[in-house]
């Protein structure tokens, strides 16, 4: 994307890394590229805590009757893996750390509209961490991330009130921050860029951040009544105290489906970027991508009962649940059939970012395709609840979402720390992960067809050949997430200093030097043309 | 198809149909996917960056071609959602005349009670060949009856009737596990369904240690806790009479009215409240607490052979 005005690439740049060494300038900061730095240094961290948890539960599950730990610890293992996984690092990670980082420098404003909101999101973001870490250390928590009633609320006697008022305050996080980004994309973008040149990475983000705002305080209200009927013994959900079991369900899922979408849309924006930079062409369909999003948000709202099949619901609640669901797989199918046509007829390079993005396309065309099983009432009966949905939300949740974000880690890395980190090394955790993820996960479609249950702390022994082969490949695939943990370590230090726009992309982000002034811009950019404007023009475009 | 050994084992009428949809579904996702993959892998080969400084040129769009991929995933979809939902809705509803068997999901254990007075721990004997209904209900929190080899799955909820159907299409002894997470022993809430001979399952619900039937147990449940001081069988008591009243509609104060189903008569004993008969007063106390779900089963066991007595009862359709 060219400019009417060009970022000064002056001598010694002083940038937002630099302006400031002392922990107050980290702490207080309201800039907003430093405020994507502190949640990338934390949901790193949940991304350990909850990969350890990961790694135990493997190892355990090598032997029918438990490897490793007692079934009550095995229970609190899983919880705190879903807990730490979808709150502290799914949701928050390509919105909080990417988007962050990326909003305001790809619409060329200064900072997000609401500098000290995004601040508070991230103390938030914290206390809730906090208290998670908390109730890991003071015994856990064993209800599983869904904290299903009326086991959570009257017959666990674990930490289940410091996790919900963690998820509690986490949420008001996501809140904020979609807010905080709903307004910014609205009100501050430069002369010129329209809603239909904004990166299609804006239209993911904006979708999500309807979702976050809208769905999160559903979750808050679901979360606080729990906790009033776990401390209090008001008869909300538990049928012995009046209440209605499945009530939770109900209220839980309008949160945590479209919760789904939080975590997977943004990540679908970040493939439409590297694949359009690294293939050189503008996105196929342009506006049919962008609308996808935002039809995938709002159908996302109207599918929670696809969790509920084999409650005893209504069949014809069932039905309409079901007939929903499938229409999801639409604007889902029409992503991937855009994001391949893209390629045709491109100029394709192979860097780790588009590596990266082709294996999410793989991972969440599987994923995708699978969740077909489950929106199917007759084969979701026999489905639900074993290994086989656990396999499903792995391909849709790691194979896409962490996959994206990784993709988006590399291709923005050069931007965020000014450095670059060797290609060869990130090419191959990208192999790596791909192929271990599959081994780990793929033995779970087979496992969950053939009628294992998931949460089981022990099994019989007929499933132990796909557990292990499942085992082994989760060995892989940590091996795969360690690689980019080392070499960006490495990179800040030590990688080669990054050029304003190494890769040649388009978008405002790149017109600006790496890293980028504390102001981003020294003047404000006037946008002339669409996104991706990678096309041969007459003059050669910037950078 | 049986012999592969990525299948479960069919073992009951709709496990075949079930599996031919899943087949279906797979050949679908094997399809895409290797499609993608192909297109993907093509293109980057035959697309792949010659020089630096290739400049491609732009490519809008197609709208013939975003109708078609919108049409051919719409027209799948659409193709699946018929199949499953009438496969589904052919197999909701319990066959007329199905034997029926009440079980109670417990923390951390099955308990099944046959009409003939049976009562079993983490086993299921059945017929072979004969559909039976199970209608289920918890003590605690929520569990999910699952038999992989019969591919039914349905909750069993805390409060509340539940129930499913299924007809074991072979002799053997099959996986019963709970597939809702239950608490520290969910992995150890398994138990087996045991397929017999019919002639066989008659024998052995004979045997053994002579259980009461239950509705003689629900007789004496009645007896103990003084329900027939208000509900005198010629209507002149306090309560209703419960001769002839189960299966039929019953008028409520309110106006409305209600089947008198194992529902109803559950919640009447437990939340007596909630829906009162038309000239009665609400003054019936709660049994909640008082009466293990077992015995909730045997009173309606009881109530339902009290209706009987005036009317044959209907097929009661539940949801």
């Amino acid at each position: 994307m060219s400019t009417a005005t060009q970022a000064p690439r002056a001598q010694a740049p002083r940038n937002y890394l630099n302006a400031d060494y002392g922990w107050r300038s980290w702490l207080f900061t309201l800039d907003h590229k430093r405020i994507a730095l502190l949640y990338l240094v934390s949901v790193t961290l949940f991304f350990m805590i909850g990969g350890f948890f990961a790694v135990l539960m493997r190892i355990h599950l090598v032997e029918p009757q438990g490897a490793l730990v007692q079934p009550e610890t095995y229970n609190k293992l899983f919880t705190l893996h879903g807990v730490v996984m979808i709150f502290f690092f799914m949701i928050p990670a390509i919105p909080a750390v990417l988007g962050n980082f990326l909003v305001p420098l790809m619409i060329g404003a200064r900072d997000l509209a609401f500098p000290k909101l995004n601040l508070l999101s991230w103390y938030i973001y914290l206390v809730g961490g906090i208290f998670t870490l908390y109730a890991a250390l003071a015994g856990g928590v064993d209800t599983g991330w869904t904290f299903y009633t009326p086991y959570s609320s009257t017959y666990s006697n674990t930490q289940v009130t410091a996790v919900a008022v963690a998820v509690f305050i986490t949420g008001f996080s996501s809140i904020l921050t979609g807010l905080n980004f709903i307004v910014t994309i609205h009100k501050m973008r430069a002369p010129g860029l329209t809603w239909y040149r904004l990166p299609l990475f804006l239209w993911s983000i904006y979708a999500t951040s309807i979702i976050m705002t809208l769905g999160t305080p559903v979750l808050a209200i679901t979360i606080f009544l729990l906790a009033l009927e776990h401390l209090f013994h008001v008869g909300i959900f538990s049928p012995a105290l009046g209440g209605d079991p499945l009530l939770f369900q109900h209220l839980f899922w309008f949160y945590s489906h479209p919760a789904v979408y939080i975590m997977i849309l943004p990540s679908m924006g970040v493939v439409s970027e590297i694949i359009a930079c690294f293939a050189r062409k503008r996105i196929f369909g342009y506006k049919v991508v962008g609308f996808s999003s935002v039809a995938i948000a709002v159908l996302g709202f109207l599918v929670w009962g696809h969790h509920m099949f084999v409650t005893g619901q209504s069949v014809y609640a069932g039905l309409i649940f079901s007939f929903l669901s499938f229409l999801v797989a639409i604007p889902s199918a029409i992503k991937v059939f855009n994001w391949t046509s893209t390629l045709y007829k491109g100029s394709i390079s192979y860097e780790a970012p588009m590596l990266y993005a082709l294996g999410f396309i793989g991972l969440f065309t599987m994923g995708g395709l699978t969740g077909m099983f489950l929106a199917s009432l007759a084969t979701d009966v026999h489905l639900n609840g074993t290994y086989f949905i656990v396999a499903h939300f792995h391909y849709i949740m790691v194979g896409g979402t962490v996959m994206g974000y990784l993709s988006g880690l590399h291709f923005w890395w050069p931007k965020i720390s000014g450095r670059k980190y060797p290609n060869g090394w990130a090419a191959l955790s990208a192999v790596i992960i791909f192929i271990g993820f599959n081994l780990t996960f793929f033995p779970q479609f087979i496992l969950g067809y053939l009628g294992m249950p998931r949460r089981y702390a022990f099994y019989p022994a007929e499933f132990q050949v796909l557990n292990v082969m499942s085992s082994a490949g989760a060995s892989i695939l940590g091996v795969g997430y360690l690689i980019p943990l080392i070499y960006f370590f490495w990179s800040m230090r030590y990688g080669p200093v990054a050029e304003a726009n190494p890769w040649g992309a388009t978008g405002l982000e790149w017109q600006t030097s790496s890293p980028p002034p504390t102001e981003n811009f020294a003047q404000t950019p006037i946008v002339t043309e669409e996104a991706y404007a990678y096309a041969a023009k007459e003059e050669t475009s910037g950078a | 198809m049986q012999g592969l050994p990525f299948q479960p084992e069919q073992a009951s009428t709709i496990a075949r149909s079930v599996d031919q949809l899943y087949l279906f579904i797979t050949a679908i996702t094997f399809f895409f996917t290797i499609l993608i993959f192909s297109i993907i892998f093509y293109f980057m080969i035959k697309y792949r960056r010659r020089s630096p400084d290739e400049r491609p040129k732009a490519i809008e769009g197609s709208l013939p071609l975003e109708i078609l991929w919108t049409a051919i995933p719409t027209l799948i979809v659409a193709v699946l959602f018929v199949w499953s939902s009438s496969l589904y809705f052919r197999n909701a509803q319990p066959p007329p005349g199905s034997m029926e068997i009440f079980v109670t999901g417990k923390q951390w254990m099955w308990k099944a009670e046959h009409p003939e007075g049976q009562r079993e721990i983490n086993e299921l004997h059945v017929p072979l060949g004969r559909p039976v209904k199970l209608t289920m209900t918890s003590e605690d929190v929520i569990h999910d009856f699952f038999v992989p080899a019969f591919r039914v799955k349905k909750d069993v909820l805390p409060g509340r009737y539940t129930s499913l159907w299924f007809e074991a299409t072979k002799l053997g002894t099959f996986h019963l596990f709970c597939a809702q997470y239950c608490g520290a022993f969910h992995a150890g809430m398994i138990g087996s369904v045991i397929v017999m001979e019919p002639d066989e399952y008659e024998q052995w619900l004979a045997g053994g240690v002579p259980g009461e039937t239950m509705e003689a147990a629900g007789r004496k449940v009645f007896g103990q806790n003084g329900c027939g001081t208000c509900h005198v069988a010629d209507g002149t008591g306090l309560g209703p009479s419960l001769l002839g009243v189960y299966g039929q509609q019953v008028p409520l104060s309110n106006g409305q009215s209600v089947v008198a189903d194992d529902a109803y008569v559950r919640e009447s004993l437990l939340i007596p409240g909630a829906k009162i008969v038309k000239g009665y007063k609400p003054i019936m106390p709660s049994f909640q607490g008082q009466l293990t779900e077992e015995q909730v089963l045997d009173l309606v066991a009881y109530i339902r052979s009290l209706g009987q007595e005036q009317t044959k009862p209907k097929e009661e359709g539940k949801k």
